[in-house]
């Protein structure tokens, strides 16, 4: 492998943060996506503009609101460590929350385009074949909703991987703990001499960003044929 | 028996129906596109809730808003058969069926095997429903329907999507359910030629209301139906029965009220029941016996009313012993004959439209 023992962690940093990160995302995005496609409340719009809110944020400034609430004098933050034992500054799962809120906007879009594509008849029909609400939703919506689910969790998985902002302003930039890498291109910049490290991390990214964008897309077709559309 | 009373506003339209169906039997709702027929079904399904109102399937009530019953559609057994079929897409043909068997409650009563046979599905059951041609795909959605085994079919325009050529293809099969299941069916549909193959009553509807009902015999003689199909299509319906074939014309002998008629027509056993329809215009009205002439089939009876059809032109009914067809005459021969009810009278049918074989109604 040419990659530094301290490059080949990072990357696996990167994977373990994103898949986490999408983990615990995805259930959220796909609820909320239903009650934003399904349900009309008082205040809907501000739940979706808080929903988007990281698109149009500096990513520092999500990364300060989560200091400010789940850090170890933060509302969340306290109240987590207290009953749970569990700390997200300067940790893993500290990163892992900063990628899941940035990228969370992006999920729920994906998954929410597909939700609403997705024919209220054909739920309608599963209902006079005798199928209730569960049934109907893990039978007929779900699968049919199964594009956008994956184009939304390939996407979200590849800005996860490369969230910089959140991440350095949350949880710090700790070897081993939350430098990913994007955070290791950051630190190889700073040093004298990194350039090439800079390089590799960089075409590193490049290569999985587009691998996963090329995925999504495959992905998608093929859905797309078997669901003759 | 279905029974339904309801009522339903919807912006501005306005739903009031009350309709029963004798079961089993087909009724045809029809109407005009927009008079509300798909608006009733959806409240029979429960797809909608309707404003106020009951709807009684057999014993078993399935809305009756003042006693607070409401009965999710999930749960009223009955099947539906959607215009666009609705087929799901990421299922094989084979696992849209499946997935109506799973889920199919109560005595079964049409198993996998004969759903199958009844609508020729065998060859389909690996496709997947992209690659199904509009009859097809209407005829997976039928058998789907039936495999929940449903206490009672819908079938909202199911021919109306597809051309000519492939509503020819399907008719037939919800003519063997309709006999071989007796299955009790509403049937929503503007296509008369249509109502005419399958239906045993007519709903007739107009701006969200039912203006007529009756059997397909009865209505075929009210006025109301003159003004949705047209003056040309006013007549008869009759379910008549084969009586056997002439052997000096070849001809098969049909008995219609206490009258015969021959018709061309090969292969129907004695006895078969057999749907005539003698249109007003192509009858012809004598008030003495008729002789000397060409056309065979004469009707003798008792005029039993003159209706003004239009300016020129009067529908006469006519008593055939049991049954009644119906003549337009022009006034002028009203008065010149001194047409008045009573009076006997001989119909001479100038053409006979056969309209399939009729469904033999076994009352429950």
């Amino acid at each position: 492998m040419w990659l530094t023992p301290s490059e080949s962690e990072a990357l696996r940093l990167s994977l373990d943060v994103a898949t986490r990160s999408v983990a615990c995302s995805l259930p959220l995005a796909i609820a909320l996506a239903w009650v934003l496609t399904r349900y009309r409340f008082v205040g809907r719009t501000l739940l979706d503009a808080l929903v988007h809110l990281p698109l149009v944020l500096p990513p520092v400034v999500v990364g300060y609101g989560l200091l400010v609430l789940f850090g170890a004098r933060g509302v969340i933050g306290s109240w987590l460590e207290k009953a749970f034992g569990i700390d997200l500054v300067f940790t893993r799962n500290g990163a892992a929350l900063a990628t899941a809120v940035m990228s969370f906007p992006l999920m729920v879009r994906a998954i929410r385009i597909s939700l609403e594509n997705v024919d209220r008849g054909l739920e309608e029909a599963a209902r006079t074949l005798g199928a209730g609400g569960l049934d109907r939703f893990t039978t007929i919506t779900l699968p049919l909703m199964l594009p956008g689910i994956l184009a939304g969790t390939i996407t979200a998985f590849s800005a996860a991987l490369g969230e910089f902002g959140a991440v350095i302003t949350f949880v710090s930039n700790i070897p081993g703990e939350t430098r990913t890498l994007p955070l290791a291109l950051y630190t190889a910049l700073q040093q004298p001499g990194g350039e090439h490290a800079a390089a590799r991390l960089a075409c590193l990214s490049l290569a999985l960003g587009l691998g996963g964008l090329l995925l999504s897309e495959w992905l998608a077709r093929r859905l797309r044929r078997l669901l003759g559309r | 028996m279905l029974t339904v009373a309801a009522a339903k506003r919807r912006g501005t339209f306005a739903l009031n129906v009350r309709f029963e169906l004798p079961t089993p039997g087909v009724v045809a709702l029809f109407g005009r596109s927009g008079c509300g027929k798909s608006t009733a079904v959806n409240i029979i399904a429960g797809l909608l809730q309707p404003d106020s109102g009951r709807v009684v399937l057999d014993d078993t009530v399935l809305v009756d808003l003042q006693q607070g019953v409401d009965v999710p559609p999930e749960r009223r057994r009955i099947g539906y058969v959607f215009q666009d079929t609705r087929l799901f897409p990421h299922l094989s043909v084979a696992a849209n069926l499946r997935y109506a068997q799973k889920r199919a409650v109560g005595a079964p009563y049409v198993d996998l095997a004969a759903v199958t046979s009844l609508l020729d599905l065998a060859a389909l059951m690996n496709r997947r429903t992209h690659q199904l041609s509009g009859g097809e795909r209407q005829r997976v959605a039928i058998g789907r329907a039936l495999l929940t085994q449903p206490r009672l079919l819908l079938l909202d325009e199911p021919l109306a999507a597809l051309d000519e050529a492939r509503r020819e293809e399907v008719l037939p099969y919800l003519e063997t359910l309709r006999d071989q299941l007796a299955i009790p069916m509403v049937y929503v549909t503007h296509d008369f030629a249509e109502v005419l193959r399958l239906a045993t009553h007519i709903v007739l509807m107009e701006a969200g209301s039912v203006t007529a009902q009756g059997t397909v015999g009865e209505m075929s003689l009210n006025p109301r139906l003159r003004s949705i199909i047209g003056p040309d299509e006013v007549g008869a319906i009759i379910d008549g029965v084969v009586l056997g074939v002439d052997s000096s014309s070849n001809l098969t002998r049909v008995r219609v009220g206490q009258g015969e008629l021959n018709v061309q027509a090969r292969g129907l056993a004695v006895g078969t029941a057999l749907r005539v329809q003698l249109l007003a215009r192509d009858i012809i009205v004598s008030t003495r016996i008729p002789q000397h002439l060409s056309v065979r089939n004469s009707l003798a009876g008792i005029v039993t009313g003159i209706h003004g059809d239009d300016d020129d032109s009067d529908l006469i009914t006519i008593d055939i012993g049991a049954e009644e067809i119906m003549a337009r005459v022009t006034k002028a021969a009203t008065r010149d004959l001194s047409l008045r009810p009573g009076m006997e009278a001989w119909a001479l049918v100038k053409s006979v439209s056969l309209r399939g074989h009729a469904f033999a109604a076994r009352p429950k």
